[in-house]
């Protein structure tokens, strides 16, 4: 039972991290609990339909579907995220130009919900499905299917636990250093699933260049071990990096970082040429 | 036939790296275990795995030394690509039955 616990767990922790972090970023935003809501909800039927068709998926494109899958999911995710900080830096110069206060901006919830709702619901969609399957496999095994199901189950409760750890524990920074602190987190989050994209379109076939490995830190912190899954998610740590994910991390990294300077008030580039 | 499109896709691929085409291997699970538990490949090159899970229900084919991560339905095949691989050992497991399902590839 306890076996199957620590697998659900460790399944559900990526997406956990992930709707903490979007939670604590939109903490001001009405309603913004309900698009949460709605981006994990249709993402675990999604996550059911995937499960389902697991197969047929595997097997399409010459047997690389799940890897183009799940490099598209983590691309589309990498965009939302951009997308999200691009409207941020929008949003910032308006708001200097109309003087107002980025509290009251923030509280107008006028930001893109629906963007962090599809970030939320694809991290769901990639890790729900495989809990879905490991779960379904419990079922169909027979033996003592009640208490590893009661496992997967407490496995679900502490991912749970954990995403309301992550929020509080983010939330409880200061109102001036949170906005900086999350716009870190979430440039230092694309960065890490633009590399890990780059590695399933590796695994596909699709990329050939580019694979060696850069170093070896897996005796130092092993990234299946629960701090290396944890800081694989929340800054993209790969224990065995290829050259092509460092490119692929540090191009998404300065982009990301570009833009969020863009969006911080009083940090913008000069504006003579506008 | 779909042997002969992934050979063909690891063919055309494979043009911009030293080798030509990608070695193949082959891995079942059975009973939630590996069958053979150790392979060994060659260093240096592109490879490939074609797991068949000869049990009804699913596994993940999972090592970060390899960074492969694949779901493969019960009674199902899936083909993994891995490398290239600088020489040494390199440990995988089934996630969902990792107790038992336990490997290890060697890179020679």
């Amino acid at each position: 039972m306890l076996g199957a616990a620590v697998i659900v767990f460790r399944e559900v922790i990526e997406a956990g991290l992930i709707i903490g972090i979007v939670l604590a970023v939109t903490r001001t935003v009405p309603r913004r609990g309900l698009w949460v809501a709605a981006g994990v909800l249709v993402a675990s039927l999604g996550a059911g339909l995937l499960a389902l068709f697991a197969e047929r998926i595997a097997d399409a494109f010459a047997g690389s579907g799940q890897e183009l899958l799940n490099a598209a999911v983590l691309g589309i995710a990498v965009v939302m995220l951009m997308w999200h900080t691009l409207w941020m830096a929008k949003h910032g110069q308006e708001l200097a130009a109309s003087m107002a206060q980025l509290g009251r901006a923030v509280t107008s919830g006028r930001r893109p919900l629906a963007a962090l709702a599809m970030v939320v619901g694809l991290a769901v969609l990639r890790e729900g499905s495989e809990v879905v399957l490991f779960l379904y496999g419990i079922v169909a095994a027979g033996a003592s299917t009640s208490s590893l199901f009661a496992g997967g189950m407490l496995g679900l409760a502490a991912g749970a636990a954990f995403t309301a750890l992550t929020y509080y524990g983010l939330i409880a920074i200061p109102a001036r250093y949170i906005f900086a602190v999350t716009s870190i987190l979430i440039a230092l989050l694309a960065a890490g699933m633009a590399a890990q994209a780059v590695q399933y379109l590796d695994a596909a076939g699709l990329i050939n260049v580019l694979g060696e490995r850069l170093w070896d830190s897996s005796s130092l912190l092993p990234q299946d071990s629960l701090l290396g899954r944890l800081l694989h998610t929340l800054i993209g740590y790969t224990d065995r990096p290829t050259e092509l994910q460092l490119i692929t991390y540090t191009t998404t990294l300065l982009v990301m970082v570009a833009l969020t300077r863009i969006a911080t008030p009083g940090r913008r580039p000069a504006r003579a040429a506008v | 036939m779909i042997h002969a499109l992934a050979l063909t896709l690891g063919l055309g691929l494979s043009l911009g790296s030293v080798s030509v085409g990608a070695q193949e291997f082959t891995l079942s699970i059975r009973n939630h275990r590996f069958e053979p538990t150790e392979i060994r490949v060659p260093a240096g090159k592109r490879v490939t795995i074609t797991v068949s899970n000869e049990d009804p229900t699913p596994e993940e084919f999972e090592s970060s030394a390899l960074k492969v991560e694949k779901v493969i339905a019960g009674k199902s095949k899936a083909t993994v690509r891995v490398g290239p691989l600088q020489p040494g050992r390199y440990e995988f497991i089934g996630e969902f039955h990792a107790d038992t399902a336990k490997g290890i590839l060697i890179a020679e």
